[in-house]
């Protein structure tokens, strides 16, 4: 009885993570364009719901709410289900959408779907092999030699995004690093971009001209093709055409001229809008905000060096930590159980939460940046597929954070993955991401001011 | 050759709408081989029989700016878009016939384009709503036109053409829909040419025409 109702608590939850999924994918990601397929919105809601879900499930064994045995059902369920989207479904869509963008393929689309999730698939398991992640008494098809896999996957795009934000989050959000850009400078770029495009025109007028005169005349402009047109075209070279294909080069040159002013533009009002936020009260809050950022950021360099330099992973979590140190030290004398249960559902849950919205938001910059009318659906599915592995390895990470008595049933539903592993491979990745952040931020900090001064 | 005076025309809408394939097609009466991403502005010309056939038949240049972007950029970047809008003497507003986003979001497009001209203090008016009051004294000519016709199926040519006719009668123009990739829809004499060259001849006093916008980038115009 108590499982059915704990069932309908949970599929009822799973609904609402479902609506929400649809409508920030309407809303956000979709904003500008029509969606034609269906089933990739469904796609991508239904891979975001049942993640949160595990997240959920987290919380609940945090709080003891609902029938342990029916947790772990539900944990299990969640878990084939995330793990049937993630390794089936989603690669075998974005194969048939990738092959229907290409005209050659349409007819057999399936065929060449079905090809290319079996290239998926041969690579998706050799990814195992270099890693010392698997007890070899596990047989082919079992839950952990995916799920390990998803792991490393899921782990190392996890270090990526969040070495790179370390470092790149203290660089947006100080003052100090903001060059300085005034009106004048914006003025005087644009009138070499307006003076750029008007080179570009009186070139392209010649050229039209030069094409009228010569259609009128009747010699039909022809661009020497294949092995014959090349072989006449030596003998025969019409002074005209030679002219022209001189003036096209420049107008080429030109084009690409505009090109680079342009961006350069955009990038001077992008800062210069920059620097008029900072001198809001906003902007001074975030100001303040990034010097704390880029102490936490270089004090997670210096504890990921240690790990990996003394080969240590910690063993208790920051919250029995925590406690420890106050009852310890400072002689504060309170009941362990009840605080640190919800000390760590605090703590646990501010880390879903926050990664869960850095995510979307990473998500959706990446999608803006990138996706044009035909590769949206590519693009969206990709995301979806990236945001499953994300959450399924946060879930691995996250027992860390966690006090032994609530481990114990990741421990027991994600089998037994050498999670000490997957903590080492983060802090490594971690450190190589966040350290060529600060070089590639270095050089691009230092490239910019020297295009100005060359002004 | 007549006198060729600079008539500036701009080609506006959304990224992948075959801006710059129509572009192409109109200057060089060819197919664009590989479309790619433009950045910025590119611009094309082509060469236009004012009043064609009459004794007061004239020669001018026609600048077509191709200006790439998303109508919900930044604001940062549409103020470098503004640059491009400077002293215009028509619009030509690009959507997607396959994309019904693309359609809704000219009325966007010709207010970021039209305020920047009537606002020459730079102040752009973001609130995107759209009001019919706005157009009604305007002298820049618009043209509407609709690419991709061909991915259209026959079924629901019908209801699509419905559509965009009502949408170029709220901008009170023409409106052209082809496929930029068949030179066949802008042959000489078909109707799509007719009203390219009605379009073209209604951009105001060729030889008088009104400046617009201005302030420190005015003195960039020369001939």
């Amino acid at each position: 009885m108590s499982f059915l109702i704990d069932s309908s608590i949970m599929v009822t939850s799973q609904v609402l993570f479902f609506g929400f999924g649809w409508l920030f994918f309407m809303r956000q990601l979709f904003k500008d364009y029509e969606v034609r397929q269906y089933v990739v919105q469904v796609i991508f809601s239904v891979t975001f719901a049942f993640s949160c879900t595990m997240f959920e499930l987290i919380i609940f064994e945090i709080l003891g709410v609902l029938n342990s045995s029916s947790r772990y059902f539900h944990w299990k369920l969640n878990l084939c289900v995330i793990l049937l989207i993630l390794v089936f479904m989603v690669p075998f869509y974005i194969g048939y959408f990738v092959v229907s963008n290409i005209r050659l393929l349409h007819r057999q689309k399936l065929l060449f779907a079905c090809l290319l999730w079996l290239t998926f698939m041969y690579f998706f398991w050799k990814l195992g092999d270099p890693f010392p992640i698997l007890s070899p008494k596990h047989g082919i098809l079992s839950i952990e030699q995916l799920i390990s896999r998803v792991g490393v996957i899921g782990v190392t795009l996890m270090a990526l995004l969040s070495g790179f934000g370390a470092v790149n989050c203290p660089y947006t959000y100080m003052s100090y690093f903001l060059r300085n850009v005034t009106d004048a400078d914006i003025l005087a770029l644009e009138r070499r971009l307006l003076q750029t495009m008007d080179m570009i025109v009186s070139k392209k007028k010649r050229i039209a001209v030069a094409h009228r005169t010569m259609f009128q005349r009747g010699e039909v402009h022809n661009k020497p093709t294949g092995f014959w047109g090349m072989i006449k075209s030596v003998t025969t070279s019409v002074a005209g055409s030679e002219n022209l294909s001189l003036i096209q080069q420049e107008v080429d040159a030109l084009e690409e001229l505009s090109r680079q002013l342009f961006l350069e533009t955009a990038d001077l009002h992008a800062t210069k809008e920059r620097i008029e936020y900072s001198k809001t009260f906003q902007g001074k809050y975030f100001n303040v905000l990034g010097y704390f950022f880029s102490i936490y950021c270089v004090w997670k360099i210096f504890m990921a060096t240690i790990n990996i330099v003394f080969d240590r992973v910690g063993k208790t979590d920051p919250v029995t930590r925590g406690i420890e140190i106050t009852v310890n030290y400072l002689g504060i004398q309170f009941d362990v159980k009840f605080w640190s249960q919800h000390i760590s559902f605090i703590l646990v849950g501010i880390i879903i939460v926050t990664s869960i919205r850095g995510l979307l938001i990473t998500l959706t910059k990446f999608f803006y940046a990138i996706s044009s009318s035909k590769s949206s659906n590519v693009i969206v599915l990709l995301l979806a597929q990236i945001m499953g592995m994300y959450f399924v390895s946060s879930v691995l990470l996250i027992r860390m954070s966690m006090p032994l008595e609530y481990r114990t049933i990741i421990t027991e539903v994600l089998g037994e993955l050498q999670f000490n592993f997957y903590h080492r491979w983060f802090d490594v990745i971690f450190l190589v991401s966040a350290l060529s952040s600060i070089l590639f931020l270095y050089l691009a900090h230092k490239q910019a001011p020297e295009k100005h001064m060359a002004l | 050759m007549a006198a060729l005076d600079r008539v500036k025309v701009l080609v506006l809408g959304d990224s992948g709408v075959g801006k710059s394939s129509l572009v192409h097609l109109l200057c060089q009466n060819q197919m664009l081989g590989n479309p790619s991403w433009t950045v910025g502005c590119s611009v094309d010309v082509r060469i236009h029989d004012y009043k064609e056939g009459t004794p007061e038949e004239k020669t001018y240049y026609i600048e077509l700016w191709d200006v790439g972007g998303s109508v919900g950029s930044a604001t940062s970047v549409k103020s470098t878009r503004a640059v491009f809008y400077n002293l215009l003497n028509g619009i030509i507003l690009v959507h997607d016939l396959t994309n019904k986003k693309s359609s809704q979001n000219l009325y966007r497009w010709s207010l970021e384009a039209l305020n920047r001209d009537v606002a020459p203090a730079g102040v752009l008016v973001t609130n995107g709503d759209y009001d019919r009051e706005q157009f009604a004294d305007n002298q820049i000519p618009l043209l509407v036109i609709g690419t991709k016709l061909d991915q259209i199926p026959e079924t629901k040519r019908n209801e699509v053409l419905t559509r965009t006719a009502f949408l170029a009668e709220d901008f009170n123009a023409e409106e052209i829909n082809l496929d930029c990739t068949n030179p066949r829809y802008l042959a000489a004499g078909s109707s799509n040419a007719v009203k390219l060259s009605r379009f073209f001849d209604k951009i105001p006093g060729f030889t008088e025409r009104k400046r617009f916008g201005g302030g420190a980038l005015k003195s960039l115009h020369y001939d």
